[in-house]
């Protein structure tokens, strides 16, 4: 006997119910994740190391956890600023999932920690894909990278909440056209704020900063048309089938991994005087 | 490659809805898979074949409907489709305020066993016309 059943499932439902419920649960603790995606070489660890010692001589309460194939190198550097950081080995595995962020924070990440950066795994792919349970979700990108890197890499800079371009102080050196990538960004992603720094120079930092200090008081983040599935084909097809069981699950970006709405809906409890102007 | 750890969970869930539905041995899934949704389907198949070794999907055959980047302008309402990389800036009034009609998705949309009698609190009424065998 063969039988057809039609079994509805959007395969990263699971990852996107943790990412929810941990985003959920870090914000009660008045705790938001930034999560950073980027090429390797991108520059970003040297921009996180100077916004982390930015943040701890402002005094804000931050904490950074760096995923890695192998080294322990950005650890090291990251540590200089003085916050608490932790070093993860992902064996290998080219991506964070929400639950290996939860298993990786439990025991460790301190109380009171406001910012959360996490270093994803260092590539534009895998990453770009899975919800993690952050709140502004920043992909970075060094002038030697191209201006073409956002086409190459739609899905990664499609989703971005936050564009930052790094080492801008080669970009004469290396001939990078920033007009031409912010027209490729805005392609991919109309509306996306996209920034360029000099940790060398000391030029664009502390904006990562501000804007995550910013998106943990509350304030909206960008909502990519990438993530944006609001058509009633879309909609039916990727989530259809969870709202049966919980109709909670139903963010309006669900599948596509970004948080666009969720981090307001988090936030709506917080802030109260929002529902009645 | 991520596609591992979709392969993973694609099996994963066919293996825990199976235990919902009978034992028997899955022969074929079906998966909607949207242009934009990150994934190489070449790449899919080759880590599901291996994602399945030594599971009731051994040997099962991954059937890939393609689903096409479509995005729609909410002010002027024009529709087109994205292509990729995909234009989501609306081509006719140039605005960004788009949405996607289709092209994330990554959904398992049917499964086709071979094997014993169903039980009786499964889901056999939605058969896809297209999946007869
Ligand atoms: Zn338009």
């Amino acid at each position: 006997m063969c039988r057809v059943v039609d079994l509805q499932q959007a395969v990263l439902a699971k990852n996107d119910e943790r990412a929810r419920a941990l985003r959920e649960e870090l914000t009660a603790r008045g705790t938001v994740v930034v999560n950073l995606l980027s090429s390797p070489g991108s520059g970003k660890t040297a921009l996180l190391e100077a916004e982390l010692t930015l943040a701890a001589a402002r005094g804000v309460p931050v904490a950074a956890l760096t995923a890695d194939l192998a080294t322990e190198h950005d650890a090291q550097r990251l540590s200089r600023a003085g916050v608490p950081v932790k070093q993860v080995l992902t064996d290998g595995l080219c991506h964070l999932e929400a639950d290996m962020l939860r298993g990786h924070l439990e025991g460790w990440l301190p109380d009171g920690v406001r910012l959360l950066f996490v270093e994803n795994v260092g590539n534009l792919v895998c990453p770009a894909t899975y919800d993690l349970g952050e709140s502004l979700r920043v992909v970075l990108a060094s002038v030697t990278e191209g201006e073409d890197k956002p086409l190459k890499y739609p899905t990664a800079f499609g989703l971005a909440q936050l564009v930052i371009v790094t080492k801008d102080d080669i970009a004469d050196a290396v001939g990078f056209d920033e007009e031409e990538f912010r027209a490729n960004v805005r392609q991919v992603n109309p509306g996306v704020e996209v920034v360029c720094t000099s940790a060398r120079r000391d030029r664009g930092v502390g904006l990562l900063l501000e804007r995550a200090e910013a998106v943990a008081a509350g304030a909206e983040t960008h909502r990519p048309v990438m993530a944006r599935t609001g058509g009633p084909g879309a909609d039916a097809h990727v989530h259809g089938h969870t709202h049966a069981h919980a109709p909670s699950v139903t963010l309006p970006y669900g599948a596509a991994g970004a948080s666009g709405s969720a981090p307001v809906q988090a936030h709506l409890s917080d802030v109260p005087v929002r529902s009645h102007p | 490659m991520h596609e591992m750890s979709i392969a993973v969970a694609m099996v994963e869930q066919v293996t825990e809805a199976t235990g919902d539905v009978g034992s028997g041995t899955v022969s074929a899934v079906r998966l909607q898979l949207g242009e934009l949704s990150g994934v190489v389907p070449d790449s899919l198949h080759f880590c599901f074949s291996l994602a399945c070794t030594g599971t009731a999907l051994e040997g099962s055959e991954l059937l890939v409907d393609h689903v096409p980047g479509r995005a729609r302008c909410l002010p002027c309402g024009a529709q087109w489709a994205t292509g990729m990389p995909p234009q989501l800036c609306c081509p006719r009034c140039e605005g960004g305020r788009a949405e996607l009609v289709s092209g994330r998705e990554l959904q398992i949309v049917g499964v086709r066993w071979s094997g014993d009698e169903p039980r009786a609190d499964a889901r056999p009424e939605s058969v896809p016309a297209n999946e007869e065998s």
